[in-house]
């Protein structure tokens, strides 16, 4: 029934407070709602488990690695593009880019919005004087 | 990263050179408050009941605030308390999992105040300690001692990100599966 657990080597996003969005590697748990987490560009500090949401993927660590040690994990395990390839890390990426728009970038995704729709409904149109006709 | 109400402090101070001791025992300290003041203030509580004197006879020689050697070290703390219930005076033996002396602190006195109804003005920490994982008494912290441990994390909550987008009404029920 569960699929996602808190271990050791488990990766988490920061769904909460500063640190959020960011990727992080659970390296120790404290206490029951509590973690010791670690990220390569933070210093590591502890998490409640209520500003983490677990992700799909894990990497091999013993408990409390040093920072070096970590970061090579990390490498072995290439997080970064299992992230970014996965539908859950995409999305991400998608959502960040539409926030970062400029005016004339929202100008051009609506002339791109309007030519996908009128190509549609073209299609759609053909399909149905298809159909009309049989 | 986190803002610690309780401080750990060391104060050190002793009695006033007077005629017939010209060089009095120095006495030290170490004690949690929230500040500086009421560390000193809690320095000469102590003390008076130790020794034979007053903040009025005494002199203040030095207050210094302790700071965690090791704050990304997980330990487990053993705290040993005094306090006092509606019937009495009782002793304590209390363990915590923590990665900083003033975190264990905090979470000893709030713990105190839920399962006891003990205000932190009635606690008196008599010791603290970081006990080796072999040396734990409490099962609550004897469970964490598991190098490859791991559990689900059951309910999941949907929080909004930020206070600003929380909102009375939501369109649809939340997904509680992690």
């Amino acid at each position: 029934p569960f699929k996602r657990y808190v271990e050791i080597g488990r990766v988490a996003l920061v769904n909460y407070g500063k640190e959020y969005g960011r990727l992080v590697v659970i390296v120790d748990v404290i206490d029951q709602n509590r973690a010791l987490v670690d990220a390569p560009d933070m210093v590591r500090c502890q998490m409640n488990f209520k500003r983490l949401s677990l992700t799909d993927i894990t990497i091999d660590i013993k408990r409390v690695p040093k920072k070096k040690t970590l970061i090579a994990a990390m490498e072995a395990a290439d997080v970064k593009n299992k992230w970014e390839n996965s539908s859950w890390g995409r999305k991400l990426i998608v959502q960040k880019r539409r926030a970062s728009l400029n005016d004339f970038d929202r100008f051009k995704l609506m002339l791109a919005k309007i030519k996908r729709g009128g190509l549609i409904r073209q299609e759609l149109a053909k399909l149905k004087k298809q159909n009309a006709a049989c | 990263m986190v803002t610690y109400k309780f401080h750990q402090y060391q104060v050190v101070g002793r009695a006033l050179p007077s005629e017939t001791d010209e060089h009095p025992k120095i006495y030290r300290m170490k004690l949690w408050a929230t500040n500086e003041v009421r560390a000193k203030s809690k320095f000469w509580y102590f003390l008076r009941k130790l020794k034979k004197v007053k903040k009025s006879n005494g002199q203040m020689l030095a207050i210094n605030e302790i700071f965690e050697k090791s704050p990304t070290k997980i330990k487990n703390y053993g705290i040993w308390l005094r306090y006092q219930s509606r019937t009495g005076y009782h002793n304590m033996y209390k363990e915590y999992r923590d990665t900083t002396l003033n975190g264990a602190v905090e979470q000893m006195y709030t713990e105190m105040a839920s399962r006891h109804r003990v205000r932190h003005h009635c606690i008196q920490i008599i010791k603290t300690a970081t006990i080796p994982a072999k040396l734990c008494k409490r099962e609550s912290t004897k469970q964490f001692h598991n190098s490859k441990i791991k559990f689900p994390l059951v309910h999941r909550t949907v929080r909004p990100p930020t206070r600003k987008l929380k909102t009375t009404y939501k369109a649809s029920r939340p997904n509680l599966f992690m």
